[in-house]
């Protein structure tokens, strides 16, 4: 089901009975994926948990950790980063949002409107993408140049009185979160793109023949219809946001009051060498991801989206 | 919402419809008009312009001129949701994210109709599909979602029915079917039903008036019967059945009848039977109105006598026998013979073809290959 939801979805699924001799061929055909998982991700996930569980080093030397079953690293953890967790989500729902919000509407200029004309299509998605051949650091980094303190935006929102003279933009909720929409849109874009491009112009024809105005057609057939776009799109913004570390970092568009659980995982890890506490950081934020996403999906995929 | 929904069948009239699209011109000067209550179909091969003024009618196309009626009134400049009418779309257009209950629903919901789905239901069970209401469309057979699509329309009592090759996607079989309920709907509910259709069998079979349409207007309009009795044009009567046709000049005119020159036979045709009575004109007969002869009948002025020619093809059809004879100087003549077990007539066999004067029809124009 949570798989089904990243493939962008589709109305129909086929479904087919293998024939016996064929499961044999399929998992063979699926063993060096297996391999590959097991090497890189359940060992990997495996000692992350464990190193979540250890204790300093009886030799008390930094960075020397020992294995000691010690869950009280979660607790430590919650207690004192749980306005980082907090923020994280905030940030992360806030961007996933404002990515929809943006993305719906230019998806379904490129699915729909744009279908009597491929090369605009075709031109619009490249668009899309085109952001990806930069790096994304880079672009990030541009933007901060783009809203520093001394940049004609800032000092015409002061002037203006929009900000006050002492305030700024880089190092806000506002910059942070600005990034993360921006540096996700594509995320967004495409799955939606993909679920715009093939709905059935005819069935909103039909929508509008049974008496429904244009804003009835459009909640009653194209969301609808549109949901899987919707879902895998929030899921692959949401997820990577969530757990992302550039934009709210201080040498990018964030600063110390904007750190997300990425940037404290960081800084646990490679800065203060505390690897217990960013393990337990890490399993907690891919816990609780897991947990949204399972409740999420069996909402929005059983329920009958009325 | 507005819209007034009236119980019965309303009239519909197109007044001097033109819509162009880029590059061509669908309908030229469409001037329709349907009496309340009456099973209609719009006849044509694809591209003549049918299905456009289908969905003019419903309001998803604009005309470039002219003016839509329903009941008397102007409903030109009316959204598609504004109109009363509802349509049964070739695709059936189901929605695949409802059930069967809430598709048939759709419309009463939007017009804040009371206990929609009892009365989705009714519907359902008036199309015989009462017992799968809770499935999705896509579980369906072609022909159940082609009924669900029919039972989404009925059951908002639209002034207006519109059809679009509704029964085009179903095998012969099921078709047959179809046609035959959907006729028994029509006059059950006595809704004003407008048909558009490829197939002139259906058109013949289900409607009370035919339309048939070529190169966006209408080639002639009437009952199946007049339609096929006395086509005008060459395309109707080439569209609608089959036609043996002949060219010749007039060479002389009576009191009822003219007297056309072909191929130095004298084919006489009723004046009331002729589009033009003058100059060089196209007449035909129906293949089952004609009689072979083997030997040479006495001539008779009640009859039109051609041949001999030979017998070049027999196709048996069960019902009757289809005979292609080349009649010298005047080409291939197609003569049908109902099969009662006693024909004698043979491959190869010299034959004269035979047809009562008023079984001739004459045409305003002539075929595209023949210079004016």
């Amino acid at each position: 089901m949570a798989f089904a939801a990243f493939s962008g979805g589709s109305e129909k699924s086929s479904y087919k009975v293998p024939r016996k001799n064929s499961t044999k061929v399929a998992l063979a055909l699926l063993l060096p994926g297996m391999i590959y998982l097991a090497l890189f991700f359940i060992t990997p996930l495996a000692s992350l948990v464990a190193t979540s569980l250890e204790v300093p080093d009886a030799s008390g030397e930094i960075g020397r950790y020992q294995y000691g079953f010690e869950i009280g690293n979660y607790w430590y953890v919650i207690q004192t980063y749980w306005p980082h967790i907090a923020r994280s989500f905030v940030y992360a729902l806030a961007a996933t949002i404002l990515s929809l919000l943006i993305s719906y509407p230019l998806a379904y200029f490129i699915g729909v409107r744009a279908r009597k004309w491929p090369l605009i299509q075709k031109l619009a998605l490249a668009l899309v993408i085109a952001p990806f051949f930069i790096s994304f650091l880079l672009r990030t980094f541009a933007w901060k140049q783009i809203f520093s303190n001394e940049s004609w935006i800032v000092t015409t929102l002061q002037s203006l009185h929009v900000l006050a003279p002492d305030q700024y933009l880089v190092g806000t909720d506002f910059m942070v979160i600005f990034g993360l929409t921006y540096n996700f849109i594509p995320f967004m874009t495409l799955p939606l793109y993909t679920s715009l491009e093939r709905l059935d112009l005819r069935l909103l024809e039909a929508g509008s023949d049974l008496y429904a105005t244009p804003a009835k057609v459009f909640r009653k057939v194209t969301l609808p219809i549109t949901m899987p776009g919707i879902i895998s799109g929030t899921l692959m913004t949401f997820i990577p946001i969530a757990g992302d570390y550039i934009n709210a970092s201080r040498d990018f568009l964030g600063s110390s009051g904007t750190q997300m659980i990425g940037n404290v995982v960081e800084t646990n890890f490679l800065r203060i060498n505390d690897y217990p506490s960013a393990s337990a950081l890490s399993v907690l934020l891919m816990a609780a991801i897991l947990g949204l996403v399972v409740f999420y999906v069996r909402r929005s995929g059983t329920e009958d989206l009325l | 919402m507005a819209t007034e929904f009236v119980a019965r069948g309303s009239d519909l009239d197109l007044v001097g419809i033109r819509k162009d699209f880029p590059g061509f011109t669908a309908l030229d000067h469409l001037d329709l008009h349907i009496p309340a209550g009456e099973f209609f179909a719009l006849l044509g091969p694809s591209g003549c312009g049918k299905t456009t003024t289908l969905r003019l009618v419903a309001g998803l196309e604009e005309p470039t001129s002219g003016k839509i009626l329903i009941g008397g009134k102007d409903v030109t400049a009316s959204k598609p949701h504004e109109r009363p009418v509802n349509t049964v779309f070739q695709s059936y257009a189901l929605f695949p994210h409802m059930s069967v209950l809430e598709n048939v629903a759709f419309g009463l919901r939007q017009r804040k109709v009371d206990e929609p789905l009892k009365r989705a239901e009714e519907a359902l069970a008036l199309v015989q599909l009462g017992h799968l209401s809770q499935r999705r469309p896509q579980q369906l057979s072609g022909g159940q979602q082609q009924r669900v699509a029919l039972a989404r329309a009925l059951v908002n009592r639209p002034s207006l029915l519109l059809l679009d090759e509704p029964l085009g996607a179903l095998d012969l079989k099921l078709r047959r079917e179809m046609q035959i309920e959907l006729k028994a709907i029509q006059m059950e509910v006595g809704l004003t039903f407008l048909h558009v259709t490829h197939d002139q069998e259906e058109a013949m079979d289900m409607a009370d008036t035919v339309a048939v349409m070529n190169k966006g207007h209408i080639e002639q309009m009437g009952a199946p019967e007049a339609l096929y009795d006395r086509p005008h044009t060459v395309f109707v009567a080439k569209f609608l059945g089959q036609s043996n046709l002949f060219i010749g000049n007039v060479a002389e005119t009576s009191a009822n009848s003219i007297g056309i020159e072909v191929a130095g036979y004298k084919i006489s045709v009723p004046k009331d039977r002729a589009e033009k009575h003058t100059g060089k004109v196209a007449i035909g007969v129906r293949p089952e109105k004609a009689d072979l002869h083997q030997q040479k009948p006495a001539p008779s002025s009640s009859e039109n006598l051609i041949g001999p020619g030979e017998v070049l093809d027999i196709r048996f059809t069960g019902v009757s026998n289809q005979f292609l004879v080349e009649i010298p100087n005047i080409g291939l003549v197609t003569v049908f013979e109902q099969n009662e077990g006693n024909s004698t007539v043979a491959l190869g066999d010299q034959v004269y073809v035979s047809w009562k004067v008023e079984h001739t029809f004459g045409l305003a124009d002539l075929p595209d290959s023949v210079e004016e």
